[in-house]
């Protein structure tokens, strides 16, 4: 291209402003393409917040539902249990709850905002097998009433919180939820979250 | 005739010109051994895995329900279905055997010197497609093990601070893995990724032809011309190469049939025995080990159970796994040795070289087992030395003691 009596700065701009024009037009051609690799309405549906209504559940017993795929158990414990939450805190990898396993409203002894009542996702924070319910420690496979993963021995207490020494690296998760009502726990929303999106 | 019909179609179409840039006068050089096979065989291993693979997306389901029934209904009931899908299967291994080997002759040779930094680049980013493609195809069966791989490799972009959890549900297009997943790494196995393949290939083909190959004695022959301007030390690639190169091919078909025929699954190794049940949410395999050609990555993933500088153990693993191959692209700007063969490379280079080799095997192994302590500590002085051999390099490579290369290519 021959540069002879040419603007060279005036080329460069419109070159420029161009090229910027056009980046901006790709940049927002591609958030349909980006944007449709989110949940589809259809999957947010199916993961949308589910209701549970504890009213009937006794106490020591688990109630599971499912939520976006996962269980959800939903445990009314004792005082007995409730007891044991401080007794079991020298054999915990993480008796604080300090790592982010569950919403800053339920990082409290007993990891819930009913003290009685835990709202946890069942699943094991090793390899995601599900593990089984052991109010009775389990005959020995637990110092006290919690959980235990058969797949590869992991424990957990009576709050999920993982013991040390185990190949599960982190307390089980607790799921955001909220009460409305006393007896109906909505597991999916947080405590400030309106009913909006419900209705 | 035949040449009037080349004058037309040359002056339409540069196909003399391309046949001579790239296989008439491609002049390679004399000495080429027995591991200047790899290029051409990860070519035709491209071309199985491109046929076979088309062939079976005639009779694959993409969809979490039809997946696993269509795979058996393609090795059952598909006149012939068992061995294209055999030869599909056995080919991504022969893809990873091929590729692997053919990386470590440019760290016998140095081929990634300049002026061939960009052909190796090339080179590694090839490799990071081919390992994309290799874990969506392993998901595509819908085993329980394609299921709990793609759970444990998907979660490991949760490791990344902050948006991690958004991305994983960006990957998986839903809060589990699922149809959604499955469709998606479908079309990025059958359509995306197979053209960003055949491009890098393209693109690794022309910068070799453009700097000329390398060779075990690392002279370059360009610098020593005849006077019918072709290098002396040169031979063009047809019939000289086209020819090595077909035997080489026989050779390789030979154990390509026999694996295929006799050992497709290779005692789990190329095909994992928790794949011959249907993908289980709720049933999570004994202990979940990739495919044999990620498991060096995958031990060096596992060997990280401590935290440094206030990263986790988590993200530290993943950054490592991922270092790991991202390190290869700096490697040529980490050798500064005078020489570029391990020919004329003095003692320090070839232990490092032996110690690489020896680590990553070791690792492989390791990335099958169930974890234990013993083998948690191999691992980790495993991945240290693996490290070494790139990040002390420009260390070594100055220390060690090369011997004078000579001016022509030897036997």
């Amino acid at each position: 291209m021959s540069k002879e009596g040419v603007d060279v700065g005036k080329r460069r701009f419109l070159t420029t402003a161009t090229a910027a024009v056009g980046g901006v037009g790709a940049a927002f051609v591609a958030t349909p393409f980006v944007k449709s690799w989110m949940p589809s309405a259809r999957a947010r549906a199916a993961g949308a917040p589910v209701e549970v209504n504890i009213a009937a559940l006794e106490e020591g017993a688990l109630v599971s539902v499912t939520w976006r795929g996962k269980p959800v158990w939903v445990v009314r414990r004792s005082q007995d249990m409730l007891d044991t939450l401080e007794q079991v805190k020298p054999e915990l990898a993480d008796p604080e709850s300090q790592t982010d396993q569950q919403p800053e409203y339920c990082r409290n002894p007993h990891r819930s905002i009913e003290p009685a009542v835990l709202v946890m996702v069942g699943i094991c924070t090793h390899l995601g097998c599900s593990p089984k319910f052991r109010p009775d420690a389990g005959g020995g496979q637990l110092s006290y009433s919690g959980f235990f993963c058969p797949c590869h021995g992991s424990k957990f207490d009576i709050a999920g919180r993982v013991y040390s020494g185990v190949p599960a690296p982190l307390n089980m998760v607790v799921p955001p939820h909220r009460y409305e009502g006393d007896d109906l726990i909505v597991v999916g929303e947080d405590p400030n979250q309106g009913g909006e999106e419900a209705a | 005739m035949a040449s009037r019909f080349m004058n037309w179609v040359d002056a339409r179409f540069p196909a003399t010109q391309l046949w001579n840039e790239h296989i008439g006068e491609y002049y390679a050089p004399k000495n080429f051994n027995v591991w200047y096979y790899f290029g051409s065989l990860a070519m035709l291993v491209l071309a199985n895995q491109l046929l076979t693979g088309i062939w079976l997306a005639m009779f694959y389901k993409p969809s979490a329900a039809a997946a696993f029934g269509s795979v058996a209904y393609i090795m059952r009931d598909v006149e012939w279905g068992w061995l294209i899908r055999y030869m599909h299967s056995t080919g991504a291994s022969f893809f990873f055997i091929v590729v692997y080997l053919h990386m470590f002759r440019a760290l016998l040779y140095g081929s990634y010197r300049k002026p061939r930094e960009l052909l190796w680049i090339f080179g590694c980013l090839i490799f990071l497609a081919l390992m994309a493609e290799a874990f969506m195809g392993y998901v595509l069966p819908w085993g329980n093990m394609s299921y709990w791989g793609a759970q444990v490799i998907i979660s490991l972009f949760s490791a990344i601070p902050v948006v991690g959890e958004q991305l994983t549900t960006w990957i998986r297009g839903d809060f589990v893995i699922g149809d959604a997943t499955l469709n998606r790494f479908f079309a990025l196995h059958v359509v995306a990724l197979p053209f960003v393949l055949v491009g890098l290939v393209i693109a690794h083909i022309m910068a070799l032809h453009h700097v000329g190959s390398n060779n075990p004695d690392g002279i370059e022959i360009k610098a020593n011309k005849g006077s019918d301007g072709h290098p002396v030390d040169g031979i063009p690639f047809h019939p000289y190469y086209t020819v090595k190169d077909l035997f080489g091919v026989g050779v390789f078909l030979t154990l390509f049939a026999a694996v295929i025929f006799f050992a497709p699954e290779f005692g789990g190794f190329f095909l994992e025995p928790p794949n011959f049940t249907e993908a289980n949410p709720s049933v999570t395999p004994e202990h979940i080990a990739p495919v044999w050609y990620f498991t060096p990555f995958y031990a060096m993933l596992r060997a990280i159970n401590f935290q440094l500088f206030g990263i986790d153990a988590k993200l530290l693993g993943v950054i490592t796994m991922f270092g790991a191959v991202l390190i290869l692209f700096v490697l040529p700007w980490l050798d500064r040795s005078k020489v570029k063969s391990i020919r004329y490379k003095g003692i320090i280079f070839k232990v490092m070289l032996a110690a690489l080799v020896v680590s990553f095997l070791i690792l492989g192994y390791i990335g099958t087992q169930a974890p234990s302590p013993l083998l948690t500590t191999i691992a980790q002085i495993c991945t240290a030395i693996y490290f070494a051999f790139f990040l002390l390099m420009p260390f070594y490579s100055v220390l060690d003691r090369t011997k004078p290369v000579p001016e022509r290519v030897t036997g």
